[in-house]
């Protein structure tokens, strides 16, 4: 495995009983860059993050994250490792009885030593990463969604981590919280040196910060390259996704008997 | 017809099969809480955070309770027992009552609706919004950190609130048969010392309430973690917890009560 990829994804299969949704996945993620990973909904991206903490294991292939493949770690080893990962969750997933301080705080408490003076400067330090030094006294229910969602990423960076995953960070943002929180992943992952897998819907927002596209659909990547690729792309999928048509490779209507049958009209052609 | 009692029939095998497949997965839950229960005793400050939240402020239902059905009691006991000129039996009516069955069971009852259901509203919750998952990618065990927790505070306050529940319940006795009605006080609690049997009262009392705490405790972690994450979940599952707690608790007593009172009299 080359040094240069943190992550390594080969021939990744997933299926929930019998219903596949990740069939043979190639991916490649660099350290310091930011991927971006498209797709409809239902089309397996979180699943592809839940395989990646190694919550779930592959029906086939595997992911190599600094070299070991994740679903093959002992529980103790697959805990060592998350220490090395933070994940955004799609509303934050902050824990609702702690103060704004105590979230961040949180792992510095539950895996290190460090005296409660130099937690109470680290935990500045983050909040401050993310604007939100002046909030730490506040309950989460106190918080709007994008300060939320802040306080979340500075809870995710509180251990310096070389991986961030974001699970759909610009969902139900105003446009001034959306553009804050998109600036401050491209910010963080350059001047901490991480990592970054935005996983999203949002295709102008994100391609004005990241490094790398993937886009999935049914399951296989669909199309991969450059945000300046993809804007150029012609493949149809792409081309669908990107301007938001509503009909293409993509339906708009979900299969089905045709309307004719559906209506009792007596003729099953469609 | 033969159909339908075949889908009857069908049906509750089902429901039985379900049942029993539950109650195993919970079994295991709960020896993985007492499995993972390390944490909790390493650092007991996170117990005595849940204490408060089911014990401390579990104390006002089962201070008011006790004390009305302590009073309900003496008040019963005296209008029975005057008819037979026992009327200075009433303080150990009302104390071996309180201390043998009601104290542990309704202070039971109250326990698993105000604290259990709030326990499992709130694991339930908790696994709906990703605090759960979220714990769990931090390299936490949401069951050490959570859910251990939680289950032990629930065990070390019920028996705590059972026995305030029988201290309101014999003053509340003490209230109305001797201050308002009149019974010699000094009867009240000579009749009451002389005939509660610390070991076969009060110790089974206590072993009473031990059980209850740890069924209630352990029924409401397991349904919160288990809900599932939605609205009607976390509703669902908080329904359940009262309901098995409650049926626990009166099933317990009775098998209890058979083998600590069988012979005694």
């Amino acid at each position: 495995m080359s040094s240069e990829n943190l992550i390594e994804i080969n021939d990744l299969n997933f299926s929930y009983s019998t219903r596949a949704i990740l069939k043979g996945i190639h991916m490649t993620m660099p350290r310091g860059k930011v991927i971006s990973i498209m797709g409809g909904s239902g089309s397996g991206k979180t699943t592809l993050l839940r395989l990646i903490s190694g919550e779930i294991r592959p029906s086939a292939g595997y992911v190599k994250f600094s070299g070991d493949v994740v679903h093959e770690l002992s529980r103790d080893k697959l805990f060592k490792l998350r220490r090395k990962m933070g994940m955004l969750f799609q509303f934050g997933a902050l824990f609702t009885d702690l103060s704004v301080f105590d979230n961040v705080a949180f792992q510095m408490r539950e895996h290190t030593d460090l005296p409660e003076s130099m937690i109470r400067d680290l935990v500045l330090m983050k909040l401050d990463a993310v604007g939100l030094r002046g909030a730490h006294h506040l309950m989460p229910n106190e918080l709007s969604g994008g300060m939320a969602r802040r306080v979340a990423l500075a809870r995710s960076i509180a251990l310096d981590p070389s991986l961030i995953m974001y699970d759909e960070p610009f969902t139900g943002l105003d446009p001034i919280s959306l553009s804050v929180i998109g600036n401050l992943i491209r910010r963080l992952t350059d001047t901490l040196g991480m990592t970054s897998i935005v996983v999203t819907h949002d295709v102008q927002k994100s391609l004005k910060i990241v490094d790398y596209v993937y886009f999935i659909a049914d399951g296989v990547i669909a199309a991969e390259g450059t945000p300046k690729e993809v804007m150029e792309s012609t493949a149809p999928f792409v081309h669908q996704f990107i301007h938001g048509e509503e009909d293409g490779p993509v339906p708009f209507h979900y299969s089905g008997q045709s309307y004719r049958q559906d209506l009792d009209l007596g003729d099953t052609r469609v | 017809m033969s159909k339908y009692i075949v889908s009857v029939i069908q049906n509750i095998g089902h429901r039985v099969i379900e049942s029993i497949w539950r109650l195993g997965v919970g079994s295991r839950f709960f020896l993985l809480v007492l499995l993972k229960s390390g944490t909790s005793l390493r650092r007991f400050n996170l117990v005595i955070r849940e204490l408060y939240f089911t014990g401390v402020l579990s104390l006002i239902i089962i201070v008011v309770s006790g004390l009305f059905v302590g009073m309900v009691l003496g008040l019963q006991g005296y209008e029975t027992l005057q008819k037979y000129g026992s009327e200075s039996a009433v303080g150990t009516l009302v104390a071996l009552s309180l201390v043998r069955e009601l104290g542990p069971v309704v202070a039971a009852l109250l326990f698993a609706s105000r604290a259990g259901s709030a326990i499992t509203a709130e694991i339930g919750l908790m696994k709906a919004t990703e605090q759960l998952a979220a714990m769990g990618l931090m390299a936490v065990d949401p069951v050490a950190r959570v859910v251990a927790p939680r289950f032990w505070a629930g065990v070390i306050s019920m028996p705590l609130l059972a026995a305030i529940f029988s201290v309101m319940g014999v003053l509340g006795g003490y209230l109305v048969t001797v201050v308002f009605i009149g019974v010699d006080q000094g009867t009240y609690w000579s009749q009451m010392q002389s005939a509660v049997d610390f070991r076969f009262d009060i110790l089974n009392g206590f072993i009473k309430s031990c059980f209850f705490g740890v069924a209630i405790a352990a029924i409401a972690v397991f349904e919160g973690y288990d809900a599932p994450p939605t609205a009607e979940g976390v509703s669902g599952a908080t329904t359940r917890t009262v309901v098995t707690s409650s049926l626990a608790i009166l099933g317990l007593d009775f098998i209890l009560t058979a083998f600590m009172f069988r012979g005694v009299s």
